[in-house]
């Protein structure tokens, strides 16, 4: 889309600036009067909401590190010292910890959205790989910060998931073990290990921030997508983001955090375990390791595969098969509200993912491993096949002529969408 | 809007069932981290009624002291809670012991300090600053005087159990003879609520072994009621300034919500106006 | 095949002006909340600086002066500030008390056991009932160096008491300031004399 910027310096400082470096304009332009979709729902308020979970998470993180100590022998203590005795500290660490579910919850139904909407189809393939990217990335920090409380199960967390890279002795003899002495610093799980973790955990999160502000000038360079999918093609289809999407995010925001609140002041240690409130014993194992909630899924994929190499190889397909949806999915229209087949394998993979999640928490063996291993056989199946296969053969529900007359009602509404044409044998090149 | 978005609406009651069940739970239970257990053993926890629990809970001062004479008396042999400090128990939100009865418990216990000028390590009587004392000098001596068992730190024992504040009652009050047929090992005693069913630690409790000072019943299950709800303070001293500071915060964004709604709906009523059909 | 469509934002008609009053105050509620939240929110960011409470609670300190002699000085550590408790000889007394309080620069004992307005006498500076005993914070008034004086060897300045070596100001025995950039006689911390020979500070 191409528009003119509207912006009109009014004040001595946006006049000087403007000439200068012109962020004001920039600002105005992209968060102000930056055309949107008229028709945009709540799902859409998610990115806003992980915009302001990655800032509490930088703050709070930020202050905690002001009192933190990453030694093994200081670190579970300190960790105590901040609950009871620094000011405030209580809040600061269950807003962090309980921040970081929060986090992954907006997230996931960020992600979700996208795959629903197919806002990752072109021409907006780059801002989905960045979010996919910056999901990995929010793994690798959320998992380095739970191992910093160095509780039981933070221990052994390191120690069962930094073990998988041995698995590449499979592959090269040698190679496995020489990368988990390199990652641990040490022939075990230990001081040397604790403080690499702390100075990426505190390092990551600010590589995450710089992704995010190219996520959303990749979103930027279409504009977002919306409900009904298909492209904005007058202005009237568009408002402008200010006061329209400002008030609706801060609406929908109000609400996340009053979720987000019940948790912090009165179920904070709901999500987590109690093993780690045991201080780090490397010399006995918890009963049960059990990651947080939002990494079971890929837990019970890891662990359906008998072998430890492919349940490795698994467990990064799982994240790393993401990466390819635009090109996997073969489908003429974005929004799954105009696909009435594939609507169904959709909600299936919905169940799969909550299903995997349950899973995760349970011993695997018995009913819990086979049902895993089915669920994982859809995860991938759902990617690999049902979105090429049935993308190609189904015939979608008849698009609105546009955005305004899907939210409107027909009238003098500019020219209907061309419907998409009827397959050929030789496919047009996709633009 | 001329279709209902069904599956939008369908998504978001699904997912708002699959949050609501959790934190209606947690509400209702809450505070107590749940004894979900599928353990070969299930041991038998029951739930028992905290005046901390649910969003308005708030120690009860006399409970938490009884709680502390229980473990100064009994527990603290073995025990080492050494998170805590003497002036712990005289902030708000806990016993509340008065300044003088904080000093007078510390200083009955004297600590090591120093070392002084001539390099020599010294005993002296405990100050309200000073952690709580512990009963072995390390963990390998605490072995020694327990058969080789590790009496645990309490400190924040009450969150490092599924179960909590029950589970801790529970296993106070859960020594009987072992049924027959169970193998117990040497040394070890029969108890319902352990995993495992057998535990080092012989039953800590009997009637009248502590002096209460108020009219509560000196029985064991009094003593394991008092003495889990004291751990339970250990764990979570700041329990009454959040829920408190919850309250406020949870009614600021109801409030804040209500206002964000209304301003969302007067600017988008702007698209509905007699003007907003032209362009 | 780019996408050429231009949607430079289009002239959103103003609303009616009759609900101009009541979108307004919806409008500065909302804004105002946010506002209140925000800062109410950084609040506990900024605090979690100050001192915490084992901090706060590490308010006395008991020292033990029994291998004190006559002449000789000692440092400890109170609130991770040096305290300087010198024996003083009966010439320092001496020296310390003929001195006229309104000629010293400082004229206010700046000791926290007495009322503010206390003025510099020696006796409102040493030890009550101990005249030998001084007890002071041992951090120069004027930027925070520790002065030299404590030590056998160590400069006392012209004054017999202490001389800060990084800007040159010189207490005399009493700890007062009497040449220099210093702008106050060097404070007094609360304590008391448990016995003779033990002191307890803070």
């Amino acid at each position: 889309m191409t528009h003119t910027s509207s912006y009109e310096p009014s004040t001595g400082i946006e006049k000087w600036l403007d000439q200068r470096l012109p962020v004001p304009r920039m600002m105005y332009d992209q968060f102000l009067a930056f055309p949107t979709p008229r028709n945009l729902n709540y799902w859409w308020t998610f990115g806003g909401i992980l915009t302001f979970m990655l800032v509490s998470q930088i703050a709070t993180g930020v202050v905690l590190a002001m009192n933190y100590v990453a030694t093994p022998s200081m670190a579970f203590d300190s960790v105590e010292h901040i609950m009871r005795d620094v000011n405030w500290g209580w809040l600061l660490r269950y807003t962090h910890a309980v921040g970081a579910s929060m986090f992954f919850l907006a997230a996931y139904i960020h992600t979700f959205r996208g795959l629903y909407y197919g806002s990752y189809k072109a021409p907006r393939e780059g801002l989905w790989i960045l979010g996919v990217l910056i999901l990995f990335l929010m793994i690798a920090t959320a998992f380095m910060g739970y191992s910093l409380v160095w509780g039981q199960m933070s221990f052994w967390a390191v120690t069962v998931i930094t073990n998988l890279f041995s698995s590449l002795d499979a592959v090269i003899p040698g190679l496995g073990t020489r990368l988990v002495q390199w990652i641990w610093g040490g022939f075990a799980v230990g001081g040397p290990t604790l403080t690499r973790l702390y100075s990426l955990h505190y390092f990551f999160p600010f590589v995450i921030a710089g992704i995010v502000v190219l996520h959303i000038w990749a979103l930027h360079i279409p504009g977002n997508n919306n409900p009904t999918g298909i492209d904005v093609k007058s202005a009237r289809d568009t408002v402008p983001f200010h006061p329209y999407y400002t008030i609706k995010d801060g609406f929908a925001l109000a609400l996340f955090a009053l979720f987000f609140a019940t948790f912090v002041f009165y179920a904070p240690n709901l999500l987590g375990h109690p093993d780690n409130y045991i201080p780090a014993n490397p010399l006995q194992t918890p009963q049960h390791i059990v990651p947080e909630w939002y990494f079971l899924p890929f837990y019970a994929i890891l662990r359906a595969i008998p072998s430890k190499l492919f349940g490795v190889a698994a467990l990064l397909g799982a994240i790393i098969v993401l990466f390819f949806v635009p090109w996997l999915d073969t489908s003429r229209v974005r929004s799954t509200s105009y696909r009435p087949i594939y609507k169904w394998f959709f909600w299936a993979f919905v169940v799969t993912c909550v299903m995997l999640g349950y899973l995760g928490s349970q011993p695997p063996e018995g009913i819990y491993l086979v049902l895993g291993r089915i669920f994982t056989a859809y995860y991938f199946l759902f990617f690999l096949v049902v979105m090429p296969v049935v993308g190609w053969i189904e015939k979608p529900k008849a698009l609105p002529g546009s955005i305004t007359e899907s939210v409107l009602g027909p009238e003098e509404a500019p020219p209907a969408t061309p419907q998409p044409a009827p397959r050929r044998r030789t496919p047009e090149p996709v633009l | 809007m001329t279709t209902l978005p069904l599956h939008g609406i369908a998504g978001a009651a699904g997912l708002a069932l699959a949050l609501a069940v959790p934190l209606g739970s947690a509400l209702a239970a809450d505070e107590t981290p749940p004894a979900v257990e599928a353990a070969n053993h299930e041991p038998s926890i029951e739930s028992q009624s905290w005046s901390f629990t649910g969003p308005f809970g708030v120690y009860d001062n006399a409970q938490l002291q009884r709680g502390f004479l229980v473990y100064k008396t009994i527990c603290a042999n073995c025990h080492s809670m050494r998170l805590l400090s003497y002036r712990n128990l005289g902030e708000s939100g806990g016993p509340e012991f008065s300044p003088e009865e904080v000093n007078a418990i510390a200083n009955e216990v004297q600590v090591t300090d120093g070392p002084n000028d001539k390099g020599e390590m010294f005993q002296r009587p405990a100050r309200p600053s000073d952690p709580f004392h512990s009963p072995f000098a390390n963990d390998a001596a605490a072995r020694v005087a327990n058969r080789g068992a590790l009496p645990p730190d309490l400190s924040v024992m009450a969150k490092a159990r599924p179960g909590g504040p029950d589970y801790i009652h529970a296993l106070l009050t859960g020594y009987r003879p072992a049924p027959a047929g169970f193998q117990l090992a040497p040394g070890m005693q029969y108890n319902v609520a352990f995993p495992g069913h057998q535990v080092a630690m012989p039953p800590p409790l009997f009637d009248g072994a502590v002096k209460y000072t108020d009219v509560t019943n000196p029985t064991v299950d009094n003593y394991a009621r008092d003495v889990a709800a004291y751990l339970m303070w250990a764990a979570e001293p700041k329990l009454e300034e959040r829920h408190k500071l919850g309250a406020r915060v949870i009614i600021y964004l109801i409030a804040f919500a209500v206002i964000m709604f209304l301003a969302k709906r007067t600017i988008w009523a702007r698209l509905h106006g007699k003007a907003a059909h032209t362009a | 095949m780019a996408d050429t469509t231009d949607v430079t934002p289009a002239q959103i008609p103003l609303p009616d002006e009759d609900d101009s009053s009541r979108r307004d105050v919806i409008m500065i509620a909302a804004g105002g909340f946010a506002a209140v939240g925000l800062g109410l929110g950084l609040w506990p960011l900024l605090d979690q600086m100050n001192p915490d409470a084992s901090a706060l609670s590490q308010a006395t300190t008991e020292v033990d002066l029994s291998h004190v002699e006559a002449g000789q000085a000692i440092t400890v550590m109170w609130r991770g500030k040096p305290i300087f408790i010198r024996y003083r000889t009966p010439k320092e007394i001496d020296e310390a008390k003929a001195f006229p309080v309104d000629d010293l620069p400082d004229p206010i004992a700046r000791n926290a056991n007495l009322p503010d307005d206390a003025p510099a006498t020696d006796a409102n500076r040493a030890g009550k009932d101990r005249e030998n005993w001084l007890v002071m914070i041992g951090i120069c008034t004027h930027l925070g160096c520790i002065p030299k004086g404590q030590a056998i060897g160590d400069p006392k300045g012209d004054y017999g008491g202490w001389f800060c070596p990084c800007h040159g100001s010189q207490y005399d025995s009493a700890g007062r300031i009497r040449k220099g950039p210093a702008p106050q006689n060097m404070a007094i911390p609360p304590y008391a004399f448990t016995s003779d020979t033990k002191v307890k500070i803070g």
